[in-house]
């Protein structure tokens, strides 16, 4: 294998190159993958992480990753009120990101993707950018990857919408597009689309203990989600996952019912 | 001739005093901070046109939505015919309109059906709140004059509106006998149904009941017009200036502060210009209400109270004491005390040593909200409760330094590890050769 980098959670064969590697070689990347802070280091998110990889590279797009050189959005700093760290945060990466002129980014995360879209244009970074949902689904569209149901055709998958993919930036179809294309049956919480219901881990929650109160969030999400008796409960974000996984352990669920991201279900589901 | 004069003076009275309340509500909102509205005045008047007129997002919720369309446009339209009622009340002419002939007979019936559409509309709303206790009514925010405000609205619109139609039943009878004054114009197929009430009374006795009806109907509206200043009830005039002007941007973006770029971005940019007065240092966040914009304090005026957003927040369905209509609401609360304090002191507010963070709104609150929008994309009128919460937790952390302890572990990481957690940056890249 010499230097190459293995994936081996889909038993394949993937060099991921760094945007410097790349950069040392005269190449550039089509489009690069934001992997984000919990996608990056956080054992459960690393699996969405490679699901994507495997996906992009499935369908033989020309990306690549910044590696040691990226480092958190800011956005957590910037929901906790620390708008200086924030803004310390964006114009580093900013500044990286410009230096390798980068144009397209597919994020792993909801945080990253609205964070990148949206708040990087007021200090200066102008990017294309996507939410891992919508690049599947445009590859789907293009038939540049084909999936097949398998193993999911006739499971009823619940969809949770992160509230920084669905209310925040009105990505709604994308990822529920995957599920019916699995021949999987879609199910929806009366709490969804527009009216989602928070898995309790934004707004820097996630880094701090409840404040006193009857429930944690996240219960009651996971509550509501169970109710509908899913095989599958998936989302689109890493930290969603992490906090309606801790809802289902909870409800002592967790043999019966899994917590999925849209890319694990395309990665396993993909057409070879 | 005394019945006009006596109308006028009313009228004048009415409109002064209101006029009075209204301009000091305009001082107390341009107390905040400057606010620069989005896009241009085209979108924003599609905006207004869509949500404030066309009430868009109030059928989200069928019921309460379809309830309220009909209270609202009974409201607006049923306004054609207080113009009447003025003009009669002015020139001491009987439905002075009368000319318009069929078309004003259809005029006044389909205001019949929307008067009984309006009083079930409020009956329901009277016992959504009253007998059936739904949560979002009974949250601790709306103990004592919250409560008592809704009531005295929907008891003045269900005697409105049974004015309206006594009236109209009053009125037809007198048109039937032919009795002076009264021409034969309009028709009632509401009030049409209470006739046995007032059939067999003597003319006098009627004359009596329908300019009782009629005075009872204009002074409930003269006193309702000025009770909107002290009331939650605000929000049907305000709702359209603050739809006009609210936000296009997709709502998961929070606003840049310069006077942070102004400090942040030198050490990236060498020929970096200021975007703020050096010599100007405005506070970080909000603590008070002259920190917040314009808009802010708009909102605030503009809530009423109907808790759509309290409903849909996650800490506050799961307990927690977070309630986005409780910021709004402490933010007029804190608002109007400072309007009062200005209006004590000659016109210039004199330090109490309050302050809406902490003597209203406590860090609690603040604290818990998971910043996911579902108050804002509730709100049936465009008020945005997290902005407000988000300037409060930027004061505390970078004016005060306050923040929940774990953050501070979580800043120090960011900080030095470029990730949330105690990672090494150098691991970043481990996932694409470890093994899952």
């Amino acid at each position: 294998m010499g230097n190459r980098k293995r994936l081996t959670e889909y038993d394949m064969n993937i060099h991921i190159p760094t945007l410097a590697e790349l950069e040392a070689k005269g190449e550039k990347a089509d489009i690069l993958f934001w992997v984000g802070c919990a996608g990056s280091f956080d054992d459960r998110a690393k699996k969405i992480t490679k699901s994507i990889a495997t996906i992009l590279h499935h369908a033989g797009l020309k990306f690549a990753i910044l590696g040691e050189e990226e480092t958190c959005t800011g956005d957590p700093a910037r929901r906790a009120g620390h708008e200086f760290l924030f803004q310390m945060q964006a114009m580093m990466n900013i500044q990286n990101l410009n230096r390798y002129d980068v144009k397209k980014i597919v994020t792993g995360c909801p945080h990253c993707f609205n964070t990148l879209k949206n708040e990087y244009p007021a200090l200066g970074g102008n990017y294309e950018v996507m939410h891992h949902s919508q690049l599947i689904q445009e590859l789907l569209k293009e038939k540049r990857i084909t999936i097949e149901g398998g193993s999911f055709k006739g499971k009823k998958i619940v969809f949770h919408d992160p509230c920084y993919l669905g209310r925040a930036n009105g990505v709604y179809e994308a990822p529920r597009e995957v599920i019916i294309n699995l021949d999987a049956q879609l199910a929806e919480m009366k709490k969804s689309r527009a009216n989602g219901f928070c898995c309790g881990a934004g707004g820097a929650q996630i880094f701090k203990e409840a404040e006193a109160g009857k429930k944690e969030v996240h219960v009651e999400r996971a509550e509501q989600a169970l109710a509908l008796s899913p095989d599958i409960i998936a989302a689109a974000c890493p930290f969603c996952n992490t906090m309606l996984t801790d809802g289902v352990k909870h409800q002592g669920k967790e043999q019966e019912v899994k917590v999925l991201d849209i890319a694990e279900l395309t990665a396993v589901a993909l057409k070879k | 001739m005394i019945s006009s004069l006596l109308f006028i003076i009313l009228l004048a009275a009415s409109v002064f005093w209101f006029s009075r309340n209204a301009s000091k509500i305009r001082r107390n909102i341009l107390l905040g901070k400057e606010y620069t509205p989005e896009g241009t005045p085209a979108e924003r008047w599609k905006n207004m046109a869509l949500v404030a007129l066309g009430q868009s997002k109030m059928v989200s919720r069928p019921l309460s939505g379809i309830l309220h369309i009909f209270v609202y446009a009974g409201f607006v339209l049923i306004n054609i015919e207080v113009l009447e009622i003025i003009l009669d009340g002015i020139f001491n002419t009987h439905r002075i309109f009368h000319g318009l002939g069929k078309f004003y007979d259809f005029l006044i019936a389909f205001f019949e059906i929307l008067a009984l559409l309006v009083f079930i509309s409020v009956v329901i709303f009277w016992a959504r709140r009253n007998v059936l206790k739904l949560p979002r009514f009974t949250s601790p925010e709306l103990k004592g004059w919250p409560l008592k405000d809704a009531n005295i609205i929907l008891i003045t619109e269900m005697v409105l509106m049974s004015a309206l139609l006594c009236m109209n039943a009053c009125d037809q009878i007198l048109q039937s006998r032919g009795v002076e004054h009264y021409v034969r114009a309009g028709a009632f197929p509401i009030s049409s149904l209470i006739l046995p009430l007032f059939d067999g009374m003597s003319d006098q006795t009627l004359v009596f009941l329908e300019r009782f009806g009629w005075w009872a109907h204009i002074i409930g509206i003269f006193a309702f017009l000025n009770y909107l200043p002290y009331s939650k009830h605000l929000h049907i005039i305000l709702a359209f200036p603050n739809t006009y002007y609210s936000p296009q941007k997709p709502m998961g973006t929070m606003e840049l502060m310069e006077q942070v770029k102004d400090v942040v971005a030198p050490n990236f940019i060498p020929d970096y210009q200021p975007l703020t007065d050096p010599n100007q240092p405005g506070r970080f966040g909000a603590k008070d209400v002259f920190d917040l914009t314009w808009k802010n304090l708009l909102d605030a005026y503009t809530c009423t109270e109907c808790g759509r957003c309290t409903s849909s927040c996650p800490q506050n369905l799961t307990g927690k004491k977070l309630s986005p209509r409780k910021i709004m609401m402490d933010t007029r609360d804190r608002l109007e005390e400072v309007g009062k304090n200005i209006d004590q002191n000659g016109g210039k507010f004199a330090d109490d040593g309050k302050s809406l963070l902490g003597d209203y709104i406590l860090p609690e609150e603040v604290w818990a909200c998971n910043t996911c929008q579902a108050c804002v994309q509730e709100c049936p009128v465009n008020i945005n409760p997290l902005d407000i919460i988000l300037k409060l937790r930027r004061y505390m952390l970078m004016e005060e330094s306050k923040n929940p302890s774990e953050w501070t572990n979580m800043f120090t990481n960011l900080e030095n590890n470029g990730a949330p957690w105690q990672f090494s940056p150098a691991d970043r890249a481990k996932w694409v050769t470890e093994n899952a």
